[in-house]
């Protein structure tokens, strides 16, 4: 086993390598100046020429990224083009709000979307799976920024019960911190939880019709204990994975969330970043993205071994 | 319903309760104005940036020795006395008394010379200045003198402009700093501190009272006049959102909206809790930039078919919709501005179909493609492109229109490739009044390689403008005036668009607004 943590660890080298020479490469070659957007709208061109000079962006695109590759070798970064602060503090600020928007909407997703996908295969083709999988159908097909308009339109200006946006961090009190993160875990919540109900009752289907549950069920155990101690661990394989991928999404693809609800995540910043073309910035977030989703995936891999004892690496 | 109403606004109230700290109740004591910014503040020197956002997060913190008054006048603000020598060369000042930096030292001579010197390697303007100075330097800790080459009419709308670059006063120490390096530290002598432990770059800048700061006299006027602070700490905290900025203005959740989205301002309009209205006095000129470099823009009867061709309205109209904010008005230097002339502008005040067409054609147009960069990204330039592909269509031009986002346009509209090759021939923008009113802020003041993109080539602008800047005489100046009006509009360096205000919304418990391009935060109050 730890012979497979330290092999998975060290393949995360090579990825991120060339994660980040793909980064780089792409935004160097798009268009856009950064020195011209901080020059201003009218500055002339030999002020942007000078401010280009000034930020090294007129440096070979070797040099730029045997710079770059350096400081992050020696654990910085970057500064940002823009703020002149530090990446990692950048992203530091912004860790936060999306760290507990993905806790807060994985939390509710898995909650209600794992028992409603049980009850959809357990009750197979009646109105119930019917119903849970027109609702799968609808939550896939809403965009996250309409159903965030109508929480914003229904529960905060029609019923006043919540904040319309913002973000509270935990240190101002866990009320308020709580109170602003229900509309966007909700509306982030939907799609993500369409997704796992469909999987669990696909999942759950399955082994329902295998010989050891029509064994427990002959041995007197009541439908709940079936479908609790039998079907949904035998099921969770799947499931997991679809969890777990989907953490991976939600920590670096709440842009549009954090955009309608004005939370300062990092989505936020990297799009920011993309606009201004904030090289060091995009560069960083990214390299960290990339970093989760390696972490995850390997965090879900380990989880098959305790789910499935059958799994051995 | 009701249960459940109450039943859900109990737990929420519950959870009202679970706090950790105490930072909220302290705060709750306090006058706060939560506003929404034109933009992400990210970057802080507004040296270093030309960007509105960090001017306007800059008059919060830094002061200024001159300023503009409500009739476009320098008044003196930081600076107590002044005097010119009789041969018009030398100007000495003196400062205020009882001015502090926000780290409690007192405001010297020597720091405002640094910051002009600093400000003056950076601006259009301040560059001009500095070309027909001899020396500036300190005569004390609290005066210092300039001297000039030669006399010249600016040295005070210079000092007291009020559009980017704006020569803010900054402690020597920082206003050493090398300009085309970003300032670290945010240190200035204004009447809000910045407080440098709350910012989060892009997203939120909060500003507490600073109660070190003695204001002037005199009652506030545009940007001059007593900046006297009657709140507490100001929350500027950026939406990308602008629906939800709107509704959230309508809630009651933010005070105050720098910059409405034009088409949605009529969601919060009949709301009774809030005001909509123009702030800005002058607004903006819509623009359309021309490149000279290439056909068929680089022949003259092309550029003057499009001001034949054009109809200001039907610009103003897709961009702004409410008449009572726009102006159709042809003049270079602004309508409402004391440079305003009109001189010459017959074909861009009219509209003529036919002309446009026969100059076109005499300017030996075929069906080459004409490259139009469209930012699609920006809510005021975009809509505009659609209209200018409309109109250069109906010329009979074969338009192909590029959609960008407008940071690939700031980097396309540099290029001086031939528009198949990366170049373009036309695009849409738009500048502030207050940094266009004048021959030498204006955009095209200078000439050929040195000048703006399209980069028009006629020497007449540039020594008229010189010529302008050296005229001590207002008479002889609006002569001046006229013929660059005239000169620019047969040359057709450019297409003035016409001229449109922004609006500002807030509720209706936030009083004391003053009128400027620049929300200020002084004498604002909130009930």
């Amino acid at each position: 086993m730890f012979s497979f943590i330290a092999r998975r660890l060290l393949a995360t080298i090579p990825v991120l390598g060339v994660v980040a020479l793909v980064v780089f490469g792409i935004l160097h070659l798009s268009p856009g100046d950064p020195a011209a957007l901080i020059a201003g709208d009218h500055a002339t061109p030999q002020q942007v020429a000078a401010m280009r000079s000034k930020l090294g962006l007129d440096q070979p695109l070797w040099e730029q990224f045997g710079a770059w590759i350096w400081s992050v070798l020696h654990g910085e970064l970057g500064i940002s083009i823009f703020s002149n602060q530090p990446v990692t503090r950048l992203i530091g600020q912004r860790l936060e709000p999306t760290i507990a928007l993905t806790i807060t909407t994985t939390i509710v997703t898995v909650l209600l979307a794992v028992p409603i996908g049980v009850i959809a295969a357990w009750r197979a083709g009646t109105w119930i799976d019917r119903s849970v999988m027109s609702f799968a159908v609808l939550g896939f097909s809403f965009p996250v920024f309409v159903v965030g308009y109508l929480l914003i339109y229904v529960v905060s200006m029609t019923l006043g019960w919540l904040p319309i946006q913002g973000y509270r961090n935990l240190g101002d009190g866990f009320g308020p911190f709580l109170i602003h993160l229900v509309l966007p875990s909700l509306a982030l919540g939907i799609s993500f939880m369409a997704l796992i109900a469909r999987i669990t009752r696909t999942s759950v289907l399955e082994v329902l019709n295998q010989d050891y549950i029509r064994t427990a069920r002959s041995k007197g155990l009541a439908m709940w204990q079936v479908l609790l101690y039998h079907a949904l661990p035998n099921a969770a394989v799947p499931i997991v994975t679809v969890i777990g991928v989907g953490i991976a999404v939600l920590i670096g693809g709440v842009v549009v969330t954090e955009s309608v609800f004005a939370i300062p995540g990092l989505g936020r910043l990297v799009v920011d970043s993309i606009l201004s073309r904030d090289y060091p910035v995009i560069q960083g977030v990214l390299l960290i993205f990339a970093g989760v989703y390696v972490g995850i995936n390997l965090l879900i891999d380990l989880l098959y071994v305790a789910l499935d004892p059958r799994i051995r690496y | 319903m009701l249960a459940m109403h109450r039943t859900f606004a109990g737990l929420l109230a519950l959870a009202g309760c679970v706090t950790f700290g105490t930072a909220s109740e302290a705060l709750a004591q306090k006058k706060i104005i939560r506003s929404v910014p034109i933009g992400a503040l990210k970057i802080v020197d507004p040296i270093w940036t030309t960007a509105y956002i960090t001017r306007n997060h800059s008059y919060m913190v830094w002061d200024t020795l001159f300023s503009l008054d409500a009739k476009n006048e320098p008044q003196p603000q930081m600076v107590d006395a002044w005097k010119i020598s009789p041969d018009k060369l030398t100007y000495s000042f003196t400062l205020r008394s009882g001015l502090l930096w926000h780290d409690n030292t007192p405001v010297r001579a020597a720091d405002c010379v640094a910051s002009i010197r600093r400000w003056g390697a950076k601006d259009g303007m301040g560059r001009a200045l500095m070309g027909f100075t001899d020396k500036i330097e300190a005569i004390d800790d609290k005066s210092f003198r300039l001297v000039l080459k030669q006399p010249v009419g600016f040295v005070l709308e210079a000092l007291g402009k009020i559009d980017s670059n704006v020569p803010f006063m900054m402690p020597e120490r920082i206003a050493k700093t090398d300009p085309n390096t970003q300032i670290t530290e945010v240190i200035g002598s204004g009447p809000f501190r910045f407080l440098k432990e709350e910012f989060v770059p892009g997203v939120k800048v909060v500003y507490e009272k600073f109660t070190g700061y003695v204001p002037r006299k005199e009652p506030a006027s545009l940007a001059a006049g007593g900046k006297v602070v009657k709140i507490d700490r100001v929350e500027s905290v950026y939406m990308p959102d602008a629906a939800v900025a709107i509704a959230a203005l309508g809630n009651g959740e933010v005070d105050l909206l720098e910059s409405p989205a034009n088409d949605l301002i009529r969601t919060v309009q009949n709301n009774p809790n809030v005001f909509v209205r123009p702030n800005d006095p002058l607004g903006y000129q819509l623009f359309m930039a021309v490149n000279h470099l290439y056909p068929p823009f680089d022949r003259k009867e092309a550029r003057q078919a499009l001001l034949w061709g054009i109809k200001q309205a039907e610009f103003l109209e897709v961009v702004i919709g409410d008449a009572k904010r726009y102006q159709e008005c042809v003049a270079v230097y602004g309508c409402g501005t004391p440079n305003e002339s009109k001189l010459g502008s017959e074909a861009l005040a009219s509209f003529n179909l036919e002309k446009s067409k026969a100059l076109l054609k005499s300017a030996g147009y075929g069906a080459q493609p004409i490259v139009l960069l469209d930012p699609t990204d920006n809510a005021v330039l975009h809509p505009a492109a659609l209209v200018a592909t409309q109109t250069l269509k109906r010329m009979g031009m074969n338009v192909d229109t590029q959609a960008m986002d407008f940071s690939t346009l700031t980097q396309r509209r540099a290029s001086k490739n031939l528009p198949s090759q990366g170049g373009w021939n036309v695009f849409v923008t738009n500048a502030t009044m207050t940094g266009i009113a004048n021959p030498v802020l204006h955009t095209y003041s200078m000439n050929c390689e040195q000048a703006w993109y399209g980069w028009p080539c006629d020497k007449r602008i540039v020594d008229l403008s010189r010529q302008w800047a050296l005229e001590l005489d207002a008479a002889k100046r609006k002569q001046i005036i006229g013929e660059l009006q005239r000169v620019h509009m047969e040359n057709v360096t450019y297409i003035p668009l016409g001229q449109y205000r922004s609006v500002i919304a807030y509720r209706k418990n936030v009083k004391g607004m003053i009128a400027s391009p620049s929300l200020f935060y002084w004498n604002i109050e909130k009930e």
